[in-house]
């Protein structure tokens, strides 16, 4: 443990490490631009100078180790007036178009400027003149004036998907990213270019002028791609979701998600979201929106009619573990003689890699093991109660067997291109043959108050609207047994609801109410139910998630 | 003086192997092998041969750093990437006798345990190239190189590998990235290319002139090499000279006589009967020294760099009575403008904007607060940045800007030069 001080304050810090690394662990603000600590050093910003005493000139933090008896200075003159020069320099043939600039508000520039900088202007010449809004690949856009050549994403590339898809090119104050041939950054994982950016340079097509940031509320969640369960902040204003962007987990995704992934919030705002409840009427069976009273007078009549042997439960890998608990419960409680089975979303050729993508694209699946329930519907069920989907197989079955009642829970008709989840990028391939689907979804929400037409559940007799990931609090568990929170970041829309909730009305029909307030009571019932749950609390799982019992740890990602 | 690095040049032939042979050429190798590498390492240690590329480090320290047994290869780079403006003697070496210089790395091969040694040379060079590769393939043929040279158990292979027209792979580690393929940017330090160079392996890189001492050292000790010279800059050192001097070219001279001497005695004075203005002893990159500093100093490294300048490459720049030094510097600034790799923001976004104020100062739209701008840009540009690009433009402006004031200071109040415009300008 080599012994240092930092601005005259001894510290004994973890000899192999950089003074960037100890100064950043200490608290000890140093600002940079090229560095990032998933990603090899460059060194070229030369923001995070510091004075080393008896060294002659200033060294770059983020490549000097320590060593024993270091006396380090962050904060004498020379590093401050270097650290303003850096600025200076860099601002010089930046275009200062900040009211226009998408990262505005989240600009590492911008930030160190006011933090270290906020001289006048000097540079009374013309500036380098370069290209703007360059296509890098089908999701990502250059501004190459706003660029300042850290080289974060040509690193990123390089070493994470190690796809050498981008380079520098020219030399100097003429360089420029540019990619090789005319192929662009086809790599699955691209968009993580444009979080790493430290400026405005790299931007997303899907989120570009979308939105100013400072009006976005971000909130913990999990993305829904697939059952890798990256840790995400799901960026809202106002209930519409603007974009996921990757929560730094290192036991799942570091600090990386893929792009496919990154995309699938669109069908929390898709336009045919479900969001009251529909029945069909008596005259003609056409769709006819209701109230959730009515549904469930419905229901209750329905219910009375047919034994608890003749009713059925199709729970979804799609759900959170309190939705599919919650639904097992009402099952094995209040029905007992019921059936329960498990349903999930399957695509043809789902795209996979050693990286994160995981070709079971549901976020639950390994949960509805761990409670036990494999069976796939194939018939039988007089009434039958179904989360979010089923498989062209399972509905075949309900068409053949013709059950007197079909619910649907769902999120969404499943009609619209732009929803998403129900047409999931296999590859970024994928993205460039649909075009449009990479361009973002217009977020104006219409109020889905009408069925479309062909009717896409022509097999179900109410579809029930569900609250989707953005508008409950919940759990999954990923594909490697670890048990991850998703909070709530909007109001549901309309009458969306989760669907332990719509179990709990319904057991309060039967008279035999469920007891919980929320999705942690739920989590606590599964812990008292489940063995690999035991324990496990929604205080525990926490902001990083927690194995399920008897579940070694698994390296994620790259290494 | 007894030449050591010229003695060949303008014998008939130089450049042939029999040449070289009948000269005594490569004798030197049987003597080596008798010798341990540390011996041989320990000769160039005792010689105090500094590298030739500008640094001036000592050769055998530097060799020195190479860690042993890490099961890794060792390296040897040549260094031939010589584009500093104002020098050209390393060309003269690969022109007119690249059997010294191959017999040289023989030799520091066989120190350092190197059994693959490349020779990193500028594009620019063809001819030399060619010629070199003329020379290669005759070693080759004498069985100088290959596999059990001169019946010993030492081997080497040596390569060329030629640049594709980037000043900044003449800096070492920019040097080792070229050479692996790569874009031509130095490297961050640590690790340095003794630990960690070209391919992950410990490499060593030369200049051209520094290797080619080597026959000389080993054929007569690293004594007697000590003793040419003036403390501790031994030897003989290669200048070449340009620019307004009656005779213009490369001369050997042993370090430590003075600057006066070498001008009249060597290059016939300044051209046309005009008086020295200034000069830049050591390429383009080392701060100028006017006429009156000039005249004080003595060649060697010590002396000037108590004058505030650097031997450098030994690429002299005489300048007359007749020439604009605002002229001089705008043209300097737009080459390093133009050769900065553009990693680090100082160098990056500083050489453009010492360019653009030169160039507009010369084309008589200087403001006043110009001089002090430019002082401050060379301030803020130097030693903070990977590699020297930066300090070789900052060193220029400050020297310039200071030692000449007045005359940028009547450019700026008048708007033009009281001298006729420079020839590159047509």
């Amino acid at each position: 443990m080599p012994k240092i001080t930092i601005n005259g304050q001894g510290y004994d810090v973890p000899a192999g490490k950089t003074v960037l690394q100890v100064c950043l662990e200490q608290g000890i603000k140093i600002p940079y631009f090229c560095y990032h600590h998933k990603l090899s050093i460059a060194g070229n910003c030369r923001m995070c100078l510091v004075e080393v005493v008896g060294r002659p000139k200033l060294e770059i933090s983020c490549n000097c180790p320590v060593q024993e008896g270091m006396e380090i200075k962050t904060d004498s003159p020379v590093v401050l007036e270097a650290r303003k020069s850096v600025l200076e320099f860099i601002l010089i043939n930046h275009p200062l178009d900040c009211p226009i600039c998408d990262q505005a508000g989240e600009c590492k520039l911008q930030d160190q400027y006011f933090d270290h900088s906020a001289v006048p202007y000097r540079f009374r010449e013309q500036k380098v003149q370069k290209p703007k809004a360059v296509p890098l690949g089908p999701l990502v856009v250059l501004d190459d004036e706003r660029c300042i050549l850290c080289t974060r994403c040509v690193r990123f590339c390089d070493e994470v998907p190690k796809a050498h898809e981008i380079a520098l090119s020219e030399r100097g104050d003429r360089s420029t990213i540019v990619t090789y041939g005319t192929e662009g950054m086809k790599n699955a994982y691209s968009l993580n270019t444009v979080d790493i950016c430290p400026v405005g340079a790299l931007t997303s097509r899907d989120f570009r002028f979308g939105k100013r940031v400072w009006f976005l509320s971000k909130t913990p969640s999990l993305c829904t791609g697939c059952s890798t369960g990256c840790n995400v902040w799901l960026d809202q204003e106002r209930g519409v979701a603007y974009r996921y962007r990757p929560r730094e987990n290192n036991d799942v995704n570091e600090c990386w998600m893929c792009d496919e992934g990154r995309l699938t919030y669109k069908y929390i705002n898709a336009p045919d979201r479900v969001v009251t409840p529909f029945a069909r009427s008596p005259e003609n069976r056409q769709w006819t929106r209701a109230s959730w009273d009515t549904v469930l007078a419905q229901l209750r009549t329905i219910l009375a009619q047919v034994s608890v042997a003749e009713r059925a439960v199709v729970l979804s890998a799609q759900c959170s573990n309190e939705e599919n608990f919650a639904w097992t419960r009402l099952v094995r409680e209040t029905w007992a003689g019921a059936r329960l089975f498990a349903t999930r979303r399957e695509y043809p050729n789902p795209s996979e890699d050693q990286i994160l993508r995981h070709c079971d694209k549901n976020p639950n699946a390994r949960a509805l093991s761990e409670f036990g329930i494999h069976e796939r519907y194939a018939g039988g069920a007089r009434v039958l109660f179904v989360l979010d989907a089923l498989t062209p197989e399972e509905i075949a079955a309900v068409q053949q067997t013709r059950p007197a009642c079909v619910v649907l829970l769902t999120t969404n008709w499943g009609v619209h291109p732009d929803a998403v989840r129900w047409r999931p990028l296999t590859n970024v391939d994928a993205v460039i043959e649909q075009g449009g689907a990479a361009d973002r979804l217009d977020t104006l929400k219409t109020d889905t108050l009408e069925a479309p037409t062909p009717d896409p559940y022509p097999w179900a007799d109410f579809v029930l609207p569900l609250a989707t990931v953005a508008e409950q609090c919940g759990t999954f568990v990923n594909v490697k047994g670890r048990v991850q929170r998703f909070e709530r970041a909007m109001p549901s829309q309309a009458e969306a609801r989760p669907a332990w909730a719509v179990a709990q009305h319904v057991a309060t029909l039967e008279g035999r109410p469920l007891p919980w307030e929320d999705a942690a009571a739920i989590l606590a019932a599964i812990g008292e139910t489940v063995p690999s749950f035991q324990g496990i609390t929604w205080e525990q799982v926490g902001e990083f998630g927690t194995l399920l019992n008897g579940t070694a740890v698994r390296q994620c990602v790259s290494a | 003086m007894e030449p050591i690095l010229t003695k060949n040049w303008g014998k008939p032939h130089s450049r042939s192997i029999q040449t070289y042979l009948a000269q005594g050429g490569y004798a030197t190798l049987k003597k080596m092998f008798q010798m341990s590498p540390e011996q041989v390492t320990e000769e160039a240690k005792r010689s105090g041969l500094r590298g030739r590329g500008g640094a001036g480090f000592p050769a055998g320290v530097k060799w020195g750093f190479v860690p042993k047994n890490t099961g890794k290869p060792i390296y040897l780079c040549i260094n031939a990437d010589e584009s500093e403006p104002g020098t050209f003697k390393d060309r003269a070496i690969l022109e007119n006798d690249p059997h010294m210089l191959i017999e040289g790395v023989i030799i520091a091969s066989y120190a350092l345990g190197v059994r693959t040694a490349y020779q990193y040379i500028r594009g620019e060079f063809y001819r030399p190239w060619e010629m070199v590769e003329q020379a290669i393939a005759e070693a080759y043929q004498h069985g100088f190189l290959g596999q059990n040279i001169c019946g010993s158990n030492f081997s080497l292979d040596f390569y060329q590998h030629r640049g594709a027209g980037a000043y900044i792979c003449g800096e070492e580690t920019g040097l080792i990235e070229s050479l692996e393929g790569k874009r031509g940017m130095p490297r961050i330090k640590p690790p340095f290319p003794a630990v960690s160079g070209a391919f992950g392996c410990p490499t060593v890189v030369n200049n051209v002139e520094t290797i080619a001492a080597l026959p000389w050292i080993l054929e007569h000790g690293g004594e007697a090499y000590a003793k040419i010279g003036v403390g501790k800059s031994t030897g003989t050192k290669l200048w070449s000279v340009s620019g307004h001097v009656n005779r213009p070219g490369v001369y050997e001279v042993p370090l430590g006589i003075p600057f006066k001497l070498f001008l009249e005695e060597y290059c016939g004075g300044v051209w046309k009967g005009r008086k020295l203005k200034a000069v830049i002893v050591g390429g383009s990159s080392v701060p100028v020294l006017t006429a009156d500093e000039a005249f004080a100093v003595t060649l060697d490294y010590e002396s000037l760099q108590g004058a505030g300048t650097f031997l450098g490459s030994g690429g002299m720049i005489i300048i007359d009575d007749q020439t604009s030094m605002v002229a001089a510097l705008e043209n300097l600034a737009v080459f390093y403008h133009h050769e900065s790799c553009g990693q680090c923001t100082p160098c990056r976004e500083g050489s453009g904007w010492v360019e653009k104020i030169l160039h507009r100062l010369y084309h008589g739209e200087g403001r006043h607060e110009d001089l002090a701008l430019l002082q401050d840009l060379a301030d803020k540009m130097q030693g903070r940045t990977i590699c020297a690009l930066a300090d070789a433009l900052a060193m220029p402006v400050r020297s310039y800007v200071t030692k000449f004031r007045t005359e940028f200071e009547a450019f700026i109040r008048e708007g033009r030069s009281p001298y006729p415009a420079p020839e590159w300008q047509g």
